[in-house]
């Protein structure tokens, strides 16, 4: 698998660190640190329950900006492998939306260098979620939580 | 010159198209192509543009097979 993945179909997020992990680095532990964020699907936002989401994306330009994105951490911080992977299509409460990973000899880069990817993301990564509440009205999201 | 308009998410369905070719004036702006292709003088300012699927500002020329895409504010993650 390549270190940018978009996915039309539910993924398991831990299995993906697992198999990444074996493909990319094989017997050698050249890292001591390996940190994962997994961002999951909530059934509320903005005081309303929440049943599922649209999640639309603009092919080509997410994936190169996701791929800049690894490549100014990877400028940034001592890193051994990073990996993004974010869903798209059709969700459901309880669905997770998007890993990132790093891993690094050390924590400190781990650690800094996956919040980086998070919030980059967040900012850069051209996607956008219609909601569809409980009571079957669409809205989309206008904006990310603050963190 | 030949221009490939995209517009992404609420943008989409409010100007009921997900991509239109344009046949702009030359040395005409992202804006310029925003106006002509959405029917709108007046660029909102929440919409975000994209010449070739870079970051671009309204002001910023476009050129002949350019893809100018417009779309509202990024909320993934």
């Amino acid at each position: 698998m390549d270190n940018v993945h978009i996915s039309a179909e539910a993924f398991d997020p831990w299995g993906l660190l697992v198999a990444y992990q074996h493909a990319r680095f094989g017997a050698s532990t050249s890292y001591g640190a390996t940190s994962a964020f997994v961002g999951t699907m909530r059934d509320f936002n903005e005081g309303d329950d929440v049943a599922a989401m649209e999640l639309e994306h603009y092919p080509g330009m997410t994936e190169g900006h996701l791929g800049r994105i690894i490549g100014e951490a990877k400028a940034e911080w001592p890193l051994e492998e990073c990996l993004i992977v974010h869903r798209v299509g059709e969700i459901h409460a309880g669905e997770p939306i998007v890993l990132a990973a790093v891993w690094s000899a050390h924590r400190a880069a781990a650690f800094a260098a996956c919040r980086f990817l998070v919030e980059e993301l967040k900012h850069r990564a051209p996607f956008w979620k219609k909601e569809t509440l409980a009571d079957g009205q669409q809205r989309w999201v206008e904006q990310n939580t603050a963190g | 010159m030949t221009v490939n308009v995209r517009f992404f998410a609420s943008l989409r369905e409010q100007v009921g198209q997900a991509e239109a070719q344009l046949d702009a004036a030359g040395g005409a702006t992202a804006a310029q192509v925003w106006a002509q292709a959405a029917g709108q003088s007046e660029l909102p300012p929440n919409v975000v543009i994209a010449v070739n699927q870079e970051y671009a500002r309204p002001e910023q020329p476009v050129s002949d097979g350019d893809e100018v895409a417009f779309f509202p504010p990024v909320t993934g993650g």
